[in-house]
């Protein structure tokens, strides 16, 4: 019987398993694709500095598309932009901010570094179930023939979906107003093409998030580089994608063929089409992450950081995944696996930025997800600027203030509600 | 659809009982799917292909009715394959 049983392989099973059998637990990891990531999408920047301690010099052997050294937050209406853009030589190189990959690459990549440390990888098997006596889970079913596996701690690193977090009370069953789609296409081109779109070169890549072009829904859009491919796609809420009978596909469309955006993917050859949904609830939407026997990590535990300018999600997988692996690992050495003795996960989690920054953001859902932000807005600053940038001689320039009071009416904005919202904003940012 | 790699089992990890279907006056499912799965039917049911799904989960995260879907995930080694995900 193994200590530790993790079920999923993504980030947050890897790492789980990575941590557990350097601590010396007997460890099996099961994924139920056929290889790890191939069930798995993500939204376009890893941000690896989470590996530093349990991985060092992570960064050479990464399977990397591109080091990410210019970032852009981008305001969309249908006919204007409104672009904020940095960039910086210092992410291009070592200890490097983030990264774009392929997550079969990735997540591959990963769970061969938790197989290096021990830990015994099985593809190809789905859990359906846990084993649970007295209360307590001691062990999980798996579609496989006599596919009962005991073990010491279950660690649910099974996703978005989790049913086993689910199974054992922490997860609701369906809450579609926490949670988002997200929905992208990779787009082959030439890697000197894309050097020359996105005004890059080498390894260095662009990462673009946008806001205010998905109808209104909830929701943002991005775009970033691959080494020769560009990957286009929306995030938008479950329910508002619902209430407004609208087509996922159709809002990538659209994003696609907006004037800001089009140039950059234009004559792109479709080479895959993915969805995946994620946790976007935030701090408060957060499930109890341990039970006797039981640890929950990554998406499985909601811990997708979507607060507006920082959209993180396998860093925090990672994080957290090493903090399941590490208290699974000691509780079993120790002898205790019940709640209490698997009490360090949630500490060592509330300590490190896994929780710290989900506590700090937890207003900052939304605020970003809020009607105002997602649809008014962006025209008022998009008129605000135009309006700043618009010669309209013979008449002299107008009056900031003119011009903010001119793009707030357009936009059906009040006064009150922009000191509201800029008092909300301060607060969720802080 | 065609530029995504699926290895279909033979089992459908997710059934739809039709009946259910016919008293829904939402069908979120039928614009929401992103595998554009869900075809609602002449009589008010649904149709449902499960042989390109994405397993993602939104169909039974939007349905409105109790029992109308049976989600699991296709038997192990099986479904979508995402290679640049």
């Amino acid at each position: 019987m193994p200590d530790v049983v993790v079920v999923g392989a993504g980030p947050a099973g890897s790492a789980a398993a990575l941590a557990a059998a350097r601590a010396g637990a007997e460890v099996v990891l099961l994924e139920r694709g056929p290889f790890p990531g191939s069930k798995n999408v993500y939204g376009g920047v890893v941000y690896g500095r989470v590996l530093d301690d349990v991985l060092p010099g992570w960064w050479e052997e990464v399977p990397v598309q591109r080091w990410v050294t210019r970032r852009q937050t981008m305001a969309l209406t249908g006919t204007q932009a409104l672009t904020l853009d940095f960039r910086t030589e210092a992410w291009g190189k070592a200890p490097y901010n983030g990264c774009t990959t392929y997550r079969a690459d990735f997540d591959a990549w990963l769970a061969g570094k938790a197989v290096e440390a021990g830990a015994h990888l099985v593809t190809s098997t789905v859990v359906t179930g846990l084993i649970r006596e007295d209360g307590r889970v001691v062990g999980v079913r798996t579609d496989r023939p006599d596919g009962d596996l005991r073990a010491g701690v279950v660690i649910a690193a099974d996703g978005v979906n989790s049913f086993l977090a689910k199974e054992a009370g922490l997860l609701p069953r369906t809450q579609p107003e926490h949670l988002t789609l997200g929905v992208k296409e990779v787009l082959a081109l030439p890697r000197e093409v894309i050097d020359e779109r996105f005004g890059v070169t080498g390894d260095h890549g662009v990462d673009i998030e946008v806001l205010g072009c998905t109808r209104g829904i909830p929701g943002g859009g991005f775009v970033y580089t691959n080494k020769d491919s560009v990957t286009v796609g929306v995030v938008v809420s479950v329910k508002g994608l619902a209430d407004a009978k609208l087509r996922p596909e159709d809002l990538v469309a659209d994003l696609k063929a907006h004037p800001a955006i089009a140039p950059l993917v234009r004559g792109g050859e479709l080479k895959e089409y993915s969805a995946h949904l994620i946790p976007e609830g935030g701090y408060h939407q957060i499930p109890r992450l341990h039970d006797h026997g039981f640890l929950v990590t990554g998406d499985a535990a909601g811990l997708t950081l979507a607060a507006g300018i920082w959209l993180e999600g396998v860093n925090f997988a990672i994080g957290s995944g090493l903090a399941a692996g590490r208290a699974a690992a000691s509780a079993v050495a120790s002898g205790d696996v019940s709640r209490r003795g698997l009490s360090s996960y949630r500490k060592d989690v509330k300590r490190t930025f896994v929780l710290k920054d989900h506590k700090r953001l937890r207003h900052a859902p939304d605020v970003v997800l809020s009607p105002r932000v997602q649809q008014r807005y962006p025209g008022m600053l998009a008129d605000l600027v135009e309006g700043v940038f618009t010669v309209v001689n013979p008449k002299p320039k107008p009056a900031w203030s003119q011009l903010l009071r001119r793009a707030a009416k357009a936009n059906d904005v009040r006064f009150h509600e922009l000191v509201v919202d800029a008092v909300k904003g301060a607060r969720a940012f802080r | 659809m065609a530029t995504v790699e699926f290895r279909v089992a033979e089992r459908a990890h997710i059934v739809v009982d039709s009946d259910v279907c016919r008293s829904c006056t939402t069908k979120a499912c039928v614009t929401a799917c992103p595998a554009n799965l869900f075809a609602p039917t002449s009589d008010g049911g649904i149709l449902f292909n499960y042989e390109q799904c994405f397993e993602c989960g939104t169909c039974y995260q939007v349905c409105n009715g109790e029992g109308a879907l049976t989600w699991t995930y296709p038997e192990g080694g099986h479904g979508v394959v995402f290679r640049q995900g």
